[in-house]
């Protein structure tokens, strides 16, 4: 196959923030051990006129805007969430409308918990690299829930992440030399039809899921490619809490410093199918050129898909142009609400 | 129930979501929302499409306490008109800000501005935030 590459990425994270403490505090729990034993200090918190929607738009935006290609060259969109605002009625309409690609291009929604933006990358590497469109975006976006008082309410966030995925050399920042994926049957997670909430498996969601997957799917990428550990400057895994990928990396016999870089799940929260793509855009800031990144996603259900991914001379240039917002201005962008308003953004008041 | 027509939201798209307007080639001037024809110029215009960059400043300004039905739930917010770098005016929310004043530079966000109801349409469209 044809090279393909990240041609332009770019991020939206909510500005409002609530802490681990504040949560902990409402349901008598000790927020300093929970903090502690899930990695994470705060989480964001998507404004009440955002939605997984509103914010595939703004990620997708500022990709288009890094990548400098004009919306109409877009051939194929895919959304990925496990919160689209409507059951029927795809989301990724409303993205191709908004930044101006429509109306000859193919788009969907895709949903694979929080793995379904990195599918997302794959079906527009094998489109671009089969010469079908000449550039897919590919996003990943989350307005996530969690039952009041349940564990994945100190996680459970907003957040976005959007790849324009081309196969010009000249315009590839990060090429994607590789991808492979690891797919199982696993009931670790899910939400039924009209079910506001999801439910898991709780302690079922580690071994036998979120690390069965993560392993499989990036041993299966070091025998795809002949590659190793060393090989790699940054390794980019999903971030369901803070403590999952450093354990992953561990377990690999990964230096967890080559994990951290791209670790935002413990200011941010678990973004679901924003975690591990934002987690890359925030790698893909630092980079220099010739440098590797590992990313291995996962969803619940389960998958993960890994890929090989190698920085280019033309990132610097590119980084260098952009003048929009990047995630470190995001991150710094940012609001503390209390419980109560937290409920009111996130309509969990029943009125 | 919805808010209004199914087919006047579908033709307000392009200018909800990405600010589509008009342009008058002829006397250069820019309109928001689309003008088929041009005031100034009547019969001699020639009005073409024109995207909106986004940027603009704040003209004016209100505190809404009030908000109308479907509003009721996000005020107090901010309601101004924006003056966009190309010459029009148009009004929109603020978001992401409590306090703004006059000559503020703000851009243009996409986010949701009503929704009919639980199971009705739900309208995205234009909202600035400050710079």
């Amino acid at each position: 196959m044809q090279s393909v590459g990240i041609v332009g990425y770019g991020v939206c994270v909510p500005k409002y923030r609530i802490k681990v403490q504040e949560i902990a505090r409402v349901w008598g729990e000790e927020g300093d051990r929970i903090s502690a034993s899930l990695g994470i200090i705060e989480k964001s918190v998507p404004d009440i006129d955002e939605d997984a929607a509103t914010l595939a738009v703004e990620a997708a935006r500022n990709a288009i805007a890094f990548a400098k290609i004009k919306p109409d060259a877009i051939g194929a969109i895919y959304v990925g969430s496990e919160s689209h605002p409507y059951a029927v009625k795809p989301t990724a309409t409303i993205v191709a409308e908004a930044i101006g690609a429509t109306p000859n291009l193919t788009a969907a929604d895709l949903e694979f918990a929080c793995k379904a933006g990195t599918a997302g990358i794959q079906i527009c590497m094998g489109l671009v690299g089969a010469n079908m469109v000449r550039y897919g975006l590919a996003i990943g976006a989350d307005t996530s829930q969690g039952r009041p008082g349940d564990a994945l309410e100190y996680t459970a966030s907003a957040g976005a992440a959007a790849f324009v995925i081309g196969r010009e050399k000249e315009e590839i920042v990060a090429e994607i030399e590789a991808t492979c994926s690891f797919t199982t049957d696993t009931p670790d997670f899910w939400r039924r039809q009209h079910a506001e909430y999801p439910s898991h498996g709780g302690r079922f969601t580690g071994a036998p899921a979120y690390f069965r997957h993560i392993i499989g799917a990036t041993q299966a990428l070091f025998e795809k490619t002949g590659t190793r550990a060393a090989d790699y400057d940054y390794f980019v895994f999903h971030q369901p809490n803070g403590k999952f990928p450093i354990e992953a990396a561990k377990k690999m016999g990964i230096d967890p410093q080559k994990v951290k870089p791209g670790l935002f799940t413990p200011i941010i929260g678990n973004t679901y199918s924003g975690a591990s793509p934002i987690g890359l855009c925030g790698v893909l800031d630092i980079a220099k050129p010739g440098q590797r990144i590992l990313l291995t996603s996962f969803g619940s259900g389960a998958g993960s898909d890994a890929f090989a991914i190698r920085v280019t001379d033309a990132i610097e240039k590119k980084r260098g142009e952009y003048c929009g917002r990047r995630l470190s201005d995001y991150l710094n962008d940012k609001e503390y609400i209390d419980y109560a308003i937290y409920v009111k953004h996130r309509r969990k008041l029943k009125m | 129930m919805p808010s209004e027509n199914l087919a006047i939201t579908w033709r307000r798209i392009p200018e909800r979501y990405r600010l589509v307007g008009t342009f008058c080639r002829n006397c250069q001037t820019s309109y928001f929302p689309a003008r088929k024809l041009c005031p100034k110029c009547r019969r001699k215009g020639k009005i073409e499409q024109k995207q909106f960059s986004g940027r603009g400043k704040i003209y004016s300004f209100t505190e809404v306490t009030a908000g109308p039905s479907g509003f009721e739930k996000q005020t107090p917010y901010i309601l101004a008109i924006v003056e966009l770098e190309e010459g029009p005016k148009l009004t929109a929310q603020i978001v992401g800000a409590r306090k703004v004043k006059i000559g503020d530079a703000v851009e243009a966000v996409f986010r949701k501005i009503i929704e009919d109801s639980e199971e009705g349409l739900i309208h995205y469209g234009y909202k600035f935030r400050l710079v």
